[in-house]
């Protein structure tokens, strides 16, 4: 039975193969600068191969995404792309797209629907992130002991425990680094300046090497808190940390931050080449593609890759 | 004086025994260091990092002694930080920008005022409206993102240092303290007091009770708008979605510690302020203790109990009783002593 359906979608999609392809593309909505720049990069990437995007955004609600899913079905489009807002209730618009031979591809979040309703998923992997992160403290850290202060995302989020655990991971057997100092900033700039703060006075800045932040944002905040506390930030403290926000770009290259890992919000590019391999001839991907969760440091252009992407809607 | 003082006691006295809690998981709270033309130390950090709510909570404290609510506070600094970080950002220059801002925070004030006292809408859902519509303009002025500025004279307001001490300490107590005179000094508090017991009497007695009541808000509106100018100055960017958020609770909060009645009538400047620094000690010493972030709020939920259980005027009474109780029992009653 699957093989027969298949084999169908292949002959329909080969016979499309010629003319341009039709993509839907059900976005959460615009929350953060992230999520405006996956939109614009998505795009992009459709215009650059030449297909067709039909843009709906759902203002973070389900009901809006299944209306949307359901009238990309009814327009008979080659493939959906959707960044679901939730993990569950899937099941049923998943299927009225699986009936109508509509592969759909899940960018960003996965889902909790069986993975035989969707062709694949596209994401990073928020552990590896924190491990790429504590791998380049272990390979750039000064001589001698260590002590890390590490800024936490919201207590309980996903991000935060996973890019926890991935940079305890990274520096498990090396004896010299040292978690001291772990607290949560909420993901944003106040909190981070203010807990940095706290950091500074509770630790002694002088004994502090390095900070770990989990997002670039906190990152930028206690790079602020660090100067007005008289020290030099990227040099009297080394400065890592996750995103690769423009912003994170300009402190590296004004020599204030030293890494960041790159959450990248081009899910679409790997999308499109699993879609377009399955037009092609229909060979079916991983149920999980990983992006690359690439690092940047100040040996990397900062000021380019800033200008690179401070229009993409950060 | 003396009457001032024996009102803001309990919160003093709440505030030396919460210094003493924190200074036993970290010794050096109260240690003040001066190096570089600045006083630091922790102290220091509370009185910086509690002007936000400081400057909320007095504003709050007139909206509350009106028995009404300002739940649309931590929204208006999201709105005036995003007005400031507009005009920095199209070149406009620090003091329009601080102008601006104050603009801002006043035309919101209007808004709620005109909704509560004009319309008759219950202050607790007109300013609701604010709250929730209001991270959605802010977010219209700043396009989504985070948007940064260099201006170094406005991020002077958040961050600068006069005479060893941060400026935002200058601006929440200047403010604080011109309120507290403006409504202690003239009859205006007494109006603002009369209006949040009854109403319809105050407006029979021949206060404009309408004029005021915006008023109140405006005012509200305007010290939001300087948490907001100091919050922004402070990261040197507008963070729409972030800037004040929840932070119009703990204004509130700050006032019920400081013992004014959610149901209107008499009130104390001085001791919401005292209410907001109480709160961010107990935040400040969470974060110096180094507990796990998991019991971050557990801690602070515990601690603002036990402040309020402290000064609840019933458990208050129990405690008198209870003391009373104990005396009668130690000591025999006099008819008894009496005879022979």
């Amino acid at each position: 039975m699957m093989k027969t359906l298949l084999t169908s979608a292949a002959i329909t999609a080969c016979a499309f193969a010629a003319s341009a392809q039709t993509v839907g593309f059900s976005q959460i909505g615009s929350e953060s600068g992230w999520r405006a720049a996956e939109t614009t990069l998505t795009r992009q990437q459709a215009e650059e191969r030449g297909i067709d995007l039909r843009f709906s955004d759902a203002q973070q609600r389900q009901e809006n995404q299944i209306a949307a899913i359901r009238s990309f079905v009814a327009q008979g489009v080659d493939a959906i792309l959707l960044a679901p807002v939730v993990a569950t209730g899937w099941d049923s618009v998943l299927e009225e797209a699986k009936e109508a031979e509509i592969p759909v591809v899940l960018l960003d979040r996965r889902v909790d629907s069986s993975d035989d309703l969707y062709l694949t998923a596209v994401g990073s992997d928020l552990v590896h992130e924190g491990s790429v992160a504590g791998q380049w403290l272990v390979d750039n850290k000064p001589e001698g002991t260590c002590r890390v202060v590490e800024l936490q995302g919201t207590t309980g989020s996903s991000p935060a425990i996973d890019r926890a655990t991935g940079f305890r991971n990274a520096i498990e057997g090396n004896a010299d680094i040292e978690i001291v100092r772990s607290q949560t900033g909420d993901f944003t700039r106040t909190g981070g300046k203010e807990v940095m703060e706290s950091f500074l006075q509770a630790e002694a800045g002088n004994e502090i090497c390095a900070l770990y932040a989990h997002n670039d944002d906190m990152a930028l905040g206690a790079i602020q808190a660090i100067k007005e506390a008289g020290m030099d930030p990227g040099d009297d403290i080394l400065i890592v940390s996750i995103d690769a926000v423009p912003d994170i770009f300009q402190a590296m290259a004004d020599g204030d931050a030293n890494a960041t890992v790159e959450l990248t919000p081009n899910m679409a590019g790997p999308a499109f080449d699993a879609l377009e391999a399955y037009w092609a001839d229909g060979t079916e991907p991983e149920k999980f593609i990983q992006t690359e969760s690439k690092l940047y440091t100040q040996s990397d252009d900062p000021m380019a890759e800033y200008e690179a992407r401070k229009d993409l809607g950060y | 004086m003396t009457r001032t003082l024996r009102r803001i006691l309990p919160q003093i006295l709440t505030l030396a025994v919460l210094v003493a809690l924190v200074s036993l998981f970290f010794p050096q709270f109260l240690s003040v260091d001066y190096q570089g033309g600045r006083l630091s130390g922790p102290v220091i950090d509370v009185l910086k990092r509690g002007a936000p709510v400081a400057l909320l909570a007095v504003g709050m404290t007139l909206v509350i002694a009106t028995r009404g609510i300002d739940l649309s506070v931590g929204t208006i600094m999201a709105i005036t930080g995003a007005t400031a970080a507009w005009a920095l950002a199209s070149g406009w220059g620090a003091a329009a920008a601080v102008l601006l801002a104050l603009m801002a925070g006043l035309a919101c004030g209007v808004w709620n005022g005109c909704l509560v006292a004009l319309i008759g809408i219950q202050p607790i859902v007109a300013t609701l409206i604010l709250m929730t519509s209001g991270r959605g303009i802010a977010q219209l002025i700043t396009e989504g993102r985070i948007l940064t500025f260099t201006d170094p004279g406005f991020a002077w307001l958040g961050s600068g240092i006069l005479l060893g001490l941060p400026v935002p300490v200058y601006i929440w107590v200047g403010t604080a303290i011109a309120v507290a005179l403006l409504m202690r000094r003239t009859a205006l508090g007494l109006l603002v007091e009369s209006i949040g017991i009854n109403r319809s009497a105050s407006a029979l007695a021949g206060i404009n009770a309408t004029v005021l009541l915006i008023a109140v808000y405006v005012a509200s509106g305007l010290c939001a708008a300087l948490a907001g100018i100091i919050a922004t100055a402070d990261i040197r960017g507008a963070d729409a979605n972030n800037a004040g958020l929840w932070l119009e609770l703990d204004a509130i909060l700050a006032v019920v510690i400081g013992g004014n009645s959610l149901l209107g009538g008499r009130f104390s400047v001085a001791a919401s302020v005292l209410g907001a620094m109480i709160i961010q000690t107990i935040d400040t010493g969470i974060l110096l203790a180094g507990f796990p972030s998991e019991y971050n709020l557990v801690i602070k939920a515990g601690l603002v109990l036990m402040v309020l259980l402290v000064q609840s005027p019933n458990l208050a009474g129990h405690w008198y009783a209870l003391r009373r109780h104990v005396r009668r029992r130690r000591e025999p009653a006099p008819s008894d002593r009496s005879a022979p």
